[in-house]
């Protein structure tokens, strides 16, 4: 049975699970079936199922989360393809990131908060709107769990990728950069790729929520925690 | 293809290394985006020489972030204990973000529209 913790045969594995939902949600329509959400559980219940061990699957892991990297770099050619219109808006885009940022980790601090969760996973869900790698470094810093938080940043992904536009509409905002923008900055990357399927302009926008989040959360969210009361 | 691999992974070298040589807490791969988004605008980096590469990448983003979503494995312990915070916090706090975000740029929009408008209105 070592051959089901072989690491080629685990990528392999993920691709298939992936590819699998992917067909399925086209098949059936049914949005739910979101390829990154079936593809985490299935791979997690093999896993267990088999008592491999995560260590083990991140062997092969590692090599599909290397591509993370050069992805968020590749952001930068659809934010150039926007450049014109990011110029002529810098303010509005600006203070709305500013206010998204803040927002929400005020937002999901104090309710974590009421809803009683302990000091470590308050911690862990602050920076949960931004990219994985900027939201497990504020974790590991101040005093969460990394592997937490990146878990939480992937189902915020998948969730506001897959409810984000939705959420849009309900609010009451029109303006297609406007809904792009708030998308990345409360989904990011994830939700950017979900933006990015319905046009790039709207994907372009949400690469800007992502990235200037990203940098306001990675400067503020310490002294935003510590005005709530969790310093370092 | 050789050229859109050695493009994107030199931006995101040059992000290391401004990482390594400053401390800054920026991830390398967003420095590496910013300065890829200034190349190509400044001209020293033509657009053909990315865009297949990271057109490819962007539209398969979500793949690569399924290891991290397995380590939810790791942590069973703590989110079987305290799902109802998790659960709850993660979902308003998406909704309240969307709404602030989409609301604040519409309002600043607005309202600078309206007092270029005026500007120009008092010019004439």
């Amino acid at each position: 049975m070592d051959f089901l913790q072989n690491k080629f045969f685990l990528i392999a594995l993920t691709f298939g699970f992936y590819l699998g939902a992917q067909l399925l949600q086209k098949r059936t329509g049914i949005k739910l079936l979101n390829p990154i959400l079936i593809a985490i559980a299935a791979m997690i219940a093999f896993l267990l199922m088999c008592d491999i061990d995560y260590d083990t699957y991140k062997k092969g892991g590692e090599y599909i989360d290397f591509w993370l990297k050069p992805a968020v770099v590749a952001l930068g050619v659809p934010l150039y393809k926007q450049l014109s219109s990011i110029k002529r808006q810098i303010l509005p885009l600006l203070l709305s990131e500013l206010a998204g940022c803040v927002a929400g980790i005020v937002s999901v601090v104090l309710l974590a908060e009421l809803f009683g969760a302990t000091r470590e996973v308050v911690i862990s869900l602050a920076p949960k709107a931004v990219t994985t790698p900027i939201a497990m470094e504020i974790s590991n810093a101040m005093g969460g769990i990394a592997p937490l938080t990146a878990a939480v940043v992937v189902a915020t992904g998948i969730f506001g990728g897959m409810t984000g536009f939705k959420i849009v509409k309900m609010s009451h905002i029109h303006s297609p950069i406007a809904g792009g923008l708030s998308i990345g900055t409360a989904a990011h990357a994830v939700g950017t790729s979900a933006a990015m399927e319905r046009s790039e302009r709207f994907g372009a926008f949400s690469s800007i929520g992502l990235t200037l989040n990203g940098l306001f959360t990675a400067l503020l969210a310490p002294m935003i925690l510590g005005l709530l009361g969790y310093s370092m | 293809m050789i050229i859109q691999f050695g493009v994107l992974f030199a931006f995101l070298a040059i992000g290391e290394f401004l990482v390594n040589l400053t401390g800054i807490a920026i991830p390398s791969s967003i420095i590496g985006m910013v300065l890829l988004c200034a190349s190509l605008k400044l001209g020293i980096v033509k657009l053909g020489w990315v865009e297949r590469l990271s057109g490819f990448l962007v539209h398969n983003l979500g793949f690569f972030f399924v290891p991290a979503g397995i380590g939810l494995m790791n942590c069973l312990g703590i989110i079987a204990d305290q799902w109802i915070p998790i659960v709850f916090a993660t979902v308003i706090s998406t909704f309240i973000i969307i709404a602030v975000t989409g609301w604040v740029h519409q309002l600043v929009r607005s309202a600078s529209s309206k007092l270029s408008h005026k500007y120009a209105k008092e010019a004439e």
